[in-house]
């Protein structure tokens, strides 16, 4: 039950990507070199971790794990799967009211974050696995379409994790980290410097 | 020289331990992201950002527009603000230096640096302009965008720009990117929200006189292919008492433009804002209504000279175009052989920058950039990989052309990192085991030796708080200090 719709998702991501870089190169022109890097690029270790770390003291990994053992504070979690480029799933729980980005630094996972979730980027762009669970949020706002339209590897479900906020109802919810969060081949516009 | 070298040999023998000794040239984005990412991956790496101006942080100080709100969370002024927090933060690690005030090429040859460090990264930008190359270009009134934003940014070669604001009521942007809307937002938006930004003081004085009250925004392409993005769009659209113009005509899509809107989301939202401005629009601009008009499927042929103040701009000859070609994200315009003339007493080409390169550096002109393979420098254009600078890499629009946005250098900087941390490892790089180099101390006695007085980032913190406390006096977030005597001065 579960594996096919996996698959399915999986085979849209792939496809959705691919057609994202297709499109991508040809309007702008962006030499391939740029496209190859992606992979071993990610093992590069992430440099931003500390910075955002340091932004949101007052959520410490022990009181998560300790919530967790707790019936009423485990009212306040909520399950949450990052599925990485490399296909690798991992389990987090997520206090009610702390965003996705929070979530996945607090838990080592790569997501950038450049602009510290103020919305002015979008680099912790995140794929929605399920649809259910994407018609569970908010609708996205013109700040986060603004941002969302420089993500690469945009898909129909494409979010920005800064603007996922832990609720009760989406415990339970999948966010695949797209192969690239790369933005060099969104080009197909004149640069603001900023 | 001489003495360099003597110093040279002397400091060999008086280093303890033998640190990667890193240097990078410019200090915006690509150089930030550059340093902060080197000083993750090496623990052993002693990282020197230089840059020609007395000021740190390149367009993130001088490139964004005063006027985006500075408190809202998705504003380029937030970020602004971020980033220019991390960058100091970055600067502040022990292992990690600024120095401001040194100009790569005459205080310090490019042959010199690859002496003193192990690892030199260009990352000084794109300081320069494309040229449309058609008669007229020179004359009076003519600008790039790019010398009007360093203009009102305070940038200290801007300064004396001065554009005449006070001659014309009518002002021609030729592109239709995010820095077009930008010069036009900055000349159409009432003063008094100007006031209380960190705009340059003699800026606001000039925008505060100006007569210009028409903004023509000029477009070889369709609206489909507009080159900015919705967020910036939307911002301009949204200037109080501001009359919008887009011909009805030019909003007619192809089926390839269809296609071109299904394929990307940017493309269709930019379009859609668009066309809603247009049917929103009243037919006549009220008095004293300023304007803002779109214009599409033109490009400009050649400027035309005043009759009555010889050598000065006063409109511009544009030839009609249509789209060919290619198909969905590959039409082009062609010329329809049919002109038409827009008065004007300001044009300001936006068109894109331009890389400048230094002595001994591989350039591509034809590209702009520097022949590199993620981040290695080649040592001509042919593309043959084998034929590497050793030591030399660059990052940032030098490296792959002035396009995108701050955090586009960050993977940027990343693959340029991979690329010497790969160089290290496989023993292509002389490493600092291998042999020493004199780095920062080298550096710094070479200068010395010049006469060149380099600014550490001590002192423009006594800058940056210099400007706030100028700019807290007139109600301003920063007054900034905008000739490189003041800079100077309040440096040292």
């Amino acid at each position: 039950m579960l594996l096919p719709r996996l698959l399915r998702v999986g085979a849209f991501m792939v496809k959705e990507l691919s057609r994202g870089g297709c499109t991508s190169i040809s309007r702008t022109g962006c030499t391939r070199q740029h496209w190859r890097p992606f992979i071993e690029l990610q093992s590069v270790p992430r440099v931003f971790q500390g910075s955002i770390f340091q932004k949101y003291p007052h959520f410490s990994t022990t009181a998560e794990n300790d919530a967790s053992h707790g019936s009423n504070k485990q009212k306040d979690m909520i399950n949450v799967t990052f599925v990485d480029k490399d296909g690798e799933e991992k389990n987090i729980k997520v206090p009610v009211g702390m965003s996705m980005l929070e979530a996945a630094h607090e838990n080592d996972i790569e997501l950038e974050g450049a602009c510290e979730g103020s919305l002015a980027c979008s680099t912790c762009h995140v794929i929605v696995m399920d649809m259910d669970y994407y018609n569970k949020l908010e609708d996205p706002t013109d700040e986060e379409n603004d941002m969302l339209d420089l993500a690469f590897g945009l898909t129909e479900t494409s979010r920005l994790g800064c603007q996922i906020v832990a609720s009760p109802e989406l415990d339970g919810i999948r966010l695949a980290i797209p192969a690239a969060t790369r933005n060099f081949a969104v080009d197909g516009y004149v640069p603001k410097p900023h | 020289m001489y003495k360099a070298r003597a110093w040279l040999s002397r400091s060999f023998t008086a280093l303890s331990s033998n640190p990667l000794r890193v240097c990078v040239v410019g200090s915006g984005p690509a150089g930030f992201y550059t340093a902060e990412k080197t000083l993750k991956a090496h623990q052993e790496a002693q990282v020197d950002i230089i840059d020609r101006l007395p000021t740190p942080f390149g367009l993130v100080r001088s490139g964004v527009a005063p006027d985006h709100p500075e408190t809202k969370a998705s504003s380029p002024k937030k970020l602004q603000q971020i980033v220019i927090n991390q960058f100091s933060r970055v600067v502040q690690h022990e292992r990690c230096s600024f120095f401001g005030n040194v100009t790569l090429g005459s205080s310090v040859s490019l042959s010199e640096l690859r002496q003193l460090y192990h690892v030199v990264v260009l990352a000084y930008g794109a300081e320069s302009d494309r040229a449309l190359g058609i008669p007229g270009e020179d004359l009076i009134g003519v600008h790039s965008a790019r010398e009007f934003v360093w203009w009102y940014n305070g940038h200290p070669d801007g300064k004396n720009l001065s554009p005449d604001l006070k001659s014309t009521d009518t002002a021609v942007i030729l592109g239709q990117g995010n820095v077009a809307l930008d010069v036009a937002r900055i000349l159409l938006r009432p003063t008094e929200e100007l006031a209380t930004t960190d705009i340059a003081s003699y800026a606001w004085t000039a925008l505060e006189g100006s007569s210009i009250r028409k903004v023509y925004l000029v477009g070889r392409r369709g609206p489909v292919q507009a080159a900015c993005t919705a967020k910036e769009l939307r911002e301009i659209l949204g200037i109080k008492n501001l009359y919008v113009h887009i011909r009805e005509d030019d909003l007619i899509k192809s089926p390839t433009d269809e296609e071109e809107m299904k394929n990307s989301r940017i493309q269709r939202r930019v379009y859609e804002l668009l066309s809603k401005a247009a049917a929103s629009a009243s037919s006549q601009p009220m008095l004293g209504q300023r304007e803002l008009h779109f214009v599409f499927f033109r490009k400009p042929d050649s400027f035309l000279e005043s009759n009555e103040r010889s050598g000065h701009v006063s409109g511009v000859h544009f030839e009609k175009t249509a789209l060919k070609g290619g198909g969905p994200g590959k039409q082009y315009a062609v010329g329809t052989g049919e002109f038409e003339d827009l008065d004007c007493g300001m044009v300001l080409k936006s068109i894109g920058y331009k890389s400048v390169p230094v002595n001994g550096l591989p350039f591509d002109n034809h590209k702009g950039i520097v022949p590199n393979i993620r981040g290695r420098v080649l040592k001509n254009i042919s593309g043959d990989s084998s034929q590497v600078e050793n030591g030399l890499y660059v990052c940032g629009w030098l490296k792959r052309g002035p396009t995108g946005i701050i955090a586009t250098n960050l993977y940027c900087a990343e693959e340029t990192v991979g690329s010497i941390s790969e160089d290290l490892e496989q023993g292509v790089l002389a490493s600092s085991s291998g042999l020493p180099k004199p780095g920062r101390e080298g550096l710094l006695q070479l200068l010395d030796n010049r006469n060149v007085r380099p600014v550490p980032f001590s002192a423009w913190e006594k800058i940056d708080s210099e400007e706030k406390r100028l700019g807290s006096l007139r109600n301003k977030p920063k007054e900034k200090l905008t000739t490189y005597e003041d800079l100077l001065k309040v440096a040292t």
